[in-house]
Formats: C-alpha cells, sequence, structure tokens
C-alpha cells in the first residue's frame, strides 16, 4: 500500500535521521517520558498497593480514586495542567499527566498479587515466627510479583502510546512527527512515527515478558499454575493479570 | 463558574452527543469480541496470535488512527463513522483479550459436565460458558466503556462534535472553566456508564449477588479489573 | 442460572441496545454518505469552520445571517486544520467556509510568489480545484506574523524581521509544529532577511510561551486580540515574507446567487479592527460565539 510505501521511505530516508528533530531525538524523548512516567507512577503506586494488599484496608478507597484516575480524559488534563501551572511546567504537567495513567494499573496489580496468595502461606509464616515485615518481604512480594509485573506491563504500554501528547505543548516525542504529519498532510512521516511507537510498545512488552521469566522464582511461579488448576472459577479469575489494557491514546 | 452557567445548553448539547457516539463502539466491541475471543479460547494455538495483534492494535496512537482511517477506507475525514470504527477498533482490542480471560475462567469441569449431559458446544457456549464467563466479561466491558468516553474526546481533532471540543476551544481561548467543564463531564458520563454496566452486571446475573456476600475477603475480579 | 426470567431480562436489554443504536443511527444521519454535491431548492445550505475560535465567529455570523433571510442551515463547525477539512470542501460536504487568501493560497500552490492583497486574490481566484469558487474578499485581516515582546524588541533594537539577522546564534521560533515545514519558516527566514532560526512546537501556547521566554520570536495571527493585551511587538515584513491572508469565503461553485449578496455584503462589513473586536469578546468577554456574531449582526444593521 502506498501509504505504507512512504512511511518506510519517511523512515528510511537518512534525513529523517539527521538534526535536532532527528527521529533518534523523538524515540529518546518518548522513551525518557514513558520511564520516568512509569517509574514514578510506580514508585507510587507499589507501596500503597502493598500497604492496601498486605493490610486489607484502604481497599475502597483505592479502588474508587483508582477507577476515578482511569476515566480522566489525558487529552484535556494536559490542557488543564499547563493552562494552571503554566508553559515553564509544561514538562512536571506532561509527566503528571501519564503517571495519573500508570498509576492504576501499577497499583492494581500490587494490591491483587498480594490479595490472590492463599491465606494459609500467609498465617504458616505467622506461625514459623515472621515478622509482619518478613511476612511483606520474604512471602508476600514475591508470590506477588507475576500480577504486579502484569500491572507494571499495562501501565507502560499506556504510557507510551499516551506519551503522544508531549507534541501539543512543545516537548517533541515521536507525537510531534504525527502532529507535524497531519498538518502538512505527510502520511508517510504520521504513519512512520505511529509505527515506532507501536514497534516501541512490543519491545517493551518483550522487556516485561524477559523480566516475567528472570524475576519470577521458579518456585513462585509452578506454585502459581497449582493455584489456578484447583482454584474456584472466581478465584482464578482474578489471579489473572488484572485488567489493565485501557486505552488512553492520543 | 459563570462560564459553566452562561454556556450550559452548549455543555449539555455536548455531553449527549458525547454519550450517543460512545455507545456504538462499545457495543461493537462487545459483539466483535465474543466470536474473537472463543476462537482464541477454543483453539489454543491461536491464542498467541489474535491476542497479540489485538494487543498490537491498541497501541496505534488514535491521532493518526483518526486521520489515516478516512484514506484507507475511502470515508469523508469529518464523518462520525471514522471516529466510530476508531474507537470500535479499541474496543475489540480491550475486549477480545478480556474475553479470552473470561472464558478461560470457567471451571473445566463444569465445561466437561456439561458436555458430559449431553450438551452441544453450540449449546454449551450460550447456556454454560457465556454467562459463568459474565463477571469477568463484564470486568473488561466496565473498562472498555470508561476509555471509550475518555477517548472519544480527541476526536475533536478531526472535528468530531464531543467534549474535547471544551479543551481545544478552551484553550485557544483561555477560558480555563470550559476546559475543567469538559474534563468533569467526560469523568461523569465515564463513571455512570461504569455505575450503569456494574447494575446491569447484577441484574443479568443474579448470581453474583449471594456470591459477593459470601466472599468479601476474597478479591472479586469484577472489581479489582476495573480499579 | 439461567433462567426463564434471566432469559427476559436478556431480551430485554438486547432490545434497549437495538434501539439505542438505532437512535445513534438516526441522529447521524449516513455516516457513508459523502454529501450532496449540488444544491437543490430544498437541501439546507452547509456551513463550515476550521477548529479556531475566530474562525467558528465568522462562519457564525454567515449561518445566522442566511438564516435570516430564510435560508436552511446546517452547521459543521470546528472540522480541524486546513488539511482534514479542504478535502471535505471538496468533497461537496460542505457548501460555505470563512478562509484566508495567503494561507489558502499557499495550500494550492506552495511556491507562490504573490504577496499584497490583490495578487493573492487574483492568484488565488484561478488556482481553485473545480467545483469551488471564493466570493469577495474581506478588508479583514488575520495572517501569521512574527511577534516579540516589547523588552526583547527594545533590548535588540527589533522593528523589522531584517532585525533579527543582527542578534547572535539566530533566534528560537515558536509556533505551530509544522512551521518547520511551512515556506515562511526557517527557511523563508534565511532566504528573505538572513536571519538563523530553531523551531519550538509550541502550539496553541505560543503567546504564553513568548511572554515566558520559553521563545524569542512567536508565529501569531495578527488578530490575535493577546498582541495587544501583551503589548507583542509585530515585526515588519517588508519583503513579504508572509502572503496578505484576508478573510475570504470559500465556496461551492453552485451557491445561489441571493446567498452569494448576502455574504458579499457581510464580508465588506467586516474590518480589520471588527475583526479583532470579536476576538477580544470570544477570548476576554469569553462569550459565546452565538451571541458575539447576533450582536455584530445586529450593529451593522443585517438582522432585525
Amino acid at each position: 500500500m502506498n501509504l505504507f510505501l512512504d512511511a518506510f521511505a519517511w523512515l528510511l530516508d537518512p534525513a529523517s535521521w539527521q538534526g535536532p528533530s532527528s527521529i533518534a531525538v523523538r524515540i529518546g524523548e518518548h522513551l525518557f517520558y514513558t520511564a520516568l512516567a512509569v517509574l514514578i507512577g510506580a514508585a507510587v503506586a507499589i507501596p500503597v498497593g502493598w500497604l492496601i494488599g498486605h493490610t486489607g484496608r484502604g481497599r475502597e478507597i483505592a479502588v474508587g480514586v483508582a477507577g476515578a484516575a482511569r476515566a480522566l480524559p489525558s487529552f484535556g488534563l494536559l490542557f488543564l495542567f499547563v493552562m494552571i501551572a503554566g508553559v515553564l511546567l509544561r514538562g512536571p504537567s506532561t509527566i503528571l499527566v501519564l503517571v495519573l495513567l500508570a498509576v492504576p494499573p501499577i497499583l492494581a496489580g500490587a494490591y491483587a498479587g498480594l490479595e490472590v496468595i492463599d491465606r494459609r502461606v500467609i498465617d504458616a509464616a505467622r506461625a514459623v515466627g515472621m515478622t509482619e515485615w518478613q511476612i511483606l518481604w520474604k512471602v508476600e512480594v514475591p508470590l506477588g510479583l507475576p500480577l504486579l509485573l502484569g500491572g507494571l506491563r499495562g501501565g507502560t504500554l499506556q504510557v507510551v502510546a499516551t506519551a503522544v501528547l508531549a507534541a501539543f505543548v512543545n516537548l517533541g516525542g515521536l507525537g510531534l512527527p504525527i502532529v507535524e504529519g497531519i498538518a502538512l498532510r505527510d502520511y508517510g512521516r504520521m504513519l512512520g512515527a505511529a509505527m515506532l511507537i507501536i514497534a516501541l510498545a512490543l519491545l517493551l512488552d518483550a522487556l516485561f515478558a524477559v523480566l516475567d521469566r528472570v524475576a519470577i522464582p521458579r518456585g513462585v511461579r509452578a506454585g502459581r499454575v497449582t493455584d489456578v488448576r484447583t482454584a474456584s472459577p472466581r478465584r482464578r479469575a482474578a489471579a489473572d493479570p488484572p485488567a489493565t489494557t485501557e486505552k488512553e491514546t492520543v | 463558574m459563570t462560564w459553566v452557567l452562561n454556556n450550559l445548553e452548549q455543555i449539555i448539547e455536548l455531553t449527549l452527543v458525547h454519550i450517543r457516539l460512545s455507545i456504538l463502539p462499545i457495543v461493537v466491541g462487545f459483539l466483535v469480541s465474543i466470536p474473537l475471543g472463543w476462537v482464541a479460547h477454543r483453539y489454543r494455538h491461536t491464542r498467541g496470535l489474535i491476542l497479540t495483534v489485538v494487543g498490537l492494535l491498541y497501541t496505534i496512537p488514535s491521532l493518526a488512527l483518526f486521520v489515516i482511517l478516512p484514506p484507507v477506507l475511502g470515508i469523508p475525514y469529518t464523518s462520525e463513522a471514522n471516529v466510530l470504527i476508531a474507537l470500535s477498533i479499541y474496543a475489540v482490542a480491550i475486549m477480545a483479550r478480556s474475553m479470552a480471560d473470561a472464558l478461560a475462567s470457567v471451571d473445566p469441569d463444569i465445561t466437561q459436565a456439561a458436555t458430559a449431559v449431553g450438551f452441544s458446544s453450540w449449546r454449551r457456549f450460550w447456556t454454560v460458558e457465556f454467562p459463568l464467563a459474565g463477571p469477568v466479561l463484564l470486568a473488561g466491558l466496565r473498562v472498555v466503556a470508561v476509555s471509550t468516553v475518555s477517548l472519544l474526546t480527541v476526536g475533536v481533532v478531526v472535528g468530531v462534535g464531543s467534549l474535547g471540543y471544551l479543551f481545544t476551544n478552551g484553550s485557544q481561548r483561555g477560558i480555563l472553566a470550559s476546559v475543567l467543564a469538559g474534563v468533569v463531564a467526560t469523568v461523569l458520563i465515564a463513571l455512570v456508564f461504569d455505575r450503569v454496566l456494574a447494575l446491569l452486571g447484577l441484574w443479568l446475573m443474579p448470581w453474583t449477588r449471594s456470591e459477593r456476600r459470601a466472599r468479601t475477603s476474597i478479591v472479586d475480579p469484577s472489581r479489582s479489573a476495573t480499579a | 442460572m439461567f433462567t426463564a426470567r434471566n432469559k427476559g431480562r436478556y431480551a430485554l436489554v438486547a432490545a434497549a441496545v437495538g434501539a439505542s443504536l438505532a437512535l445513534a443511527g438516526c441522529a447521524q444521519g449516513d455516516p457513508l454518505d459523502p454529501g450532496s454535491g449540488s444544491e437543490g431548492s430544498g437541501e439546507p445550505i452547509v456551513v463550515g469552520s476550521q477548529a479556531y475560535y475566530s474562525n467558528e465567529i465568522i462562519a457564525e455570523i454567515y449561518a445566522q445571517a442566511l438564516e435570516n433571510a430564510g435560508f436552511d442551515v446546517e452547521r459543521t463547525f470546528n472540522i480541524g486544520q486546513r488539511e482534514t477539512y479542504l478535502p471535505a470542501i471538496e468533497g461537496g460536504e460542505v457548501d460555505l467556509f470563512p478562509e484566508y487568501t495567503g494561507n489558502l493560497l499557499q495550500y494550492y500552490v506552495p511556491d507562490t510568489e504573490a504577496t499584497t492583497a490583490d495578487e493573492v486574490y487574483a492568484e488565488l481566484a484561478v488556482s481553485l480545484p473545480d467545483g469551488l469558487q471564493v466570493l469577495d474578499q474581506s478588508p479583514a485581516t488575520d495572517q501569521n506574523s512574527y511577534n516579540v515582546t516589547a523588552e526583547y524588541a527594545e533590548a535588540n533594537g527589533l522593528t523589522t524581521i531584517a532585525d533579527l539577522a543582527n542578534i547572535e546564534g539566530g533566534v528560537v521560533l515558536g509556533g505551530r509544529p509544522e512551521l518547520e515545514k511551512r515556506p515562511y519558516g526557517p527557511t523563508g527566514l534565511k532566504e528573505f532577511y538572513g536571519v538563523t532560526a530553531t523551531v519550538q512546537a509550541t502550539g496553541d501556547t505560543t503567546v504564553e510561551s513568548l511572554l515566558e521566554g520559553v521563545v524569542d520570536v512567536g508565529n501569531v495571527y495578527s488578530a490575535d486580540p493577546r498582541i495587544e493585551q501583551f503589548g507583542l511587538v509585530t515585526l515588519e515584513d517588508p519583503k513579504g515574507l508572509f502572503l496578505a491572508s484576508n478573510v475570504v469565503p470559500l465556496a461551492a461553485a453552485d451557491l445561489p446567487q441571493e446567498v452569494i449578496d448576502i455574504i458579499d455584503e457581510i464580508s465588506a462589513a467586516l474590518t480589520p479592527e471588527g475583526l479583532i473586536g470579536l476576538n477580544v469578546r470570544s477570548t476576554v468577554d469569553e462569550e459565546s460565539a452565538e451571541a458575539i456574531a447576533t450582536d455584530w449582526l445586529t450593529e451593522n444593521g443585517f438582522l432585525g
């Protein structure tokens, strides 16, 4: 198809990779915003999620807040933040919008990971004399890792697709060639940039698949499989990664 | 807030348009995902392929999709069809995975029992697997609803009226109340859709009501998934 | 669990969903219908506008004037930027649209040499694709211009764009993302005035970015009230880097003569100061396009 040929022509044109507006720069910006937002989101959501999962308290509030956060339209939120904070703070504003997007899936992954653990395992840990702190670090956190990684993965994919927004406030990223492409009727440029974002998403997805293999102890994965086979259907549903596939991209 | 009061008529009008345009993609996403999810669940080797392709669709930036669809499909740029098709694609992308997960959540013992008492696979799907998959399916549908409502705002970039108009127009004219009203109205619609679907789920799947009361301490998938 | 009562509920929900979809379908008309090309007597006149508040006010003025004259009007406002809506007008979906001569000419003839209002209008009239026409141009203009803050102008002794060439290390230019590729962007600046500029895609935040010092020079539309509001200095353009860009109605070739007559009168009555006045009422007084249009038409004797 013609459009795709144009896209490849743009991607393969050496001129596209030179100078201050090179594709490489745009990819770098895009990844930087994504990484920063996911890291901040994780720093906020993981401790809170673990606290909720460990104590079993505050869940309703967290569910409510996270649900409302999911309903926020990132597109409007960015305009709102920049209008309130001013253009000098457009960077933090953009990151905040992306963080708000990353938090709900990570939070859900963090507390769901702890909640699906068989209560008897926790009781056993307590029985052998572990402190609450030890229970959290040595039992709950490793066992909750698969769901947490699932949440991180979902959050990252949403953020990488939504970081397009940065282009609306002079922060570049791969959204810029898309916005330029629309304005210049240069669909090759636009489609090429969209394809790069998809490629980045695939790459990050693969990264999480590797992490999943490397970071999760063998025993946890084996235990998880048996758990899935024996648990009741509703319980098993909960053991699946939380639905992190919300779409909120621009 | 005087701006909101002075422009209440327009805000309400845009809200109604927004609601109207949100419904179709949600329904299409649900209907199309049933066969897709079923194939992915039934034929295990296709699961990876289907869910990967569908997952790919979901990472396409909507801004790009809105502009690329018209020349590809030969539809007018300014038509609502453009935005409706794009949002339906995203809805399918989310829902197909939910559908496959939901079917996988059905206890194999139950489906085997249904087969053993002589249910055809068609009848077994509609009367056993599909209803039992309901709670997880509902969770997915609620995510689709919230995200469709939120995503529709981007449609304003190609001129399809929605609450997104309050964002772009308000930002150009420097009217903070306009942007804020747009964000609040969008969130409200999303939350109302979410509640309606949750209540609909309780009404259509009365058996989930008693179960919820009985198992309050255990993770409730329909809640954790939308949380 | 799959009781008769439940079956009834499923049927009810299915029926409700079906009905709401049918409603949605009716309300939006036929989304696949590319629109009617010709204007029958009973067909409404479709007036469009850009996703630009000022353009929307002009479109609303057209629409209300036509309604007052007894025409059936349909509004499809806010259809993105030129690159999105021109295909829609060329395809016959829209009959009447407020445009700007210079920007429109540059869309059809990117390397045009015309600069004055009359040159631009004359070339535009012969450069349009079949099926389109421009009506009389208005004295009101809204064109691209380069602006700096008063302090920056004073500190660097700036009055014309050419003076920017004296600034060491070049200047940072803020504007829409596509400015980089526009003929009046960095390439044109270098060619016409020997100015070295790099572009920042400040988009809708150009004026704010200029005021905050994020960029040195901002590409702002000349009818933007904020130029006066914030005391910005518009740099003179003696060599005609920017094309004159007057408000001009772009119309379907088969637009009825009665409509053309009404619109021509409006164009004649709309002055440059008048246009800025309309914009002020939108951005400063935060009034709706509808109210602003009604007032303008009343003041200028088109209504009542």
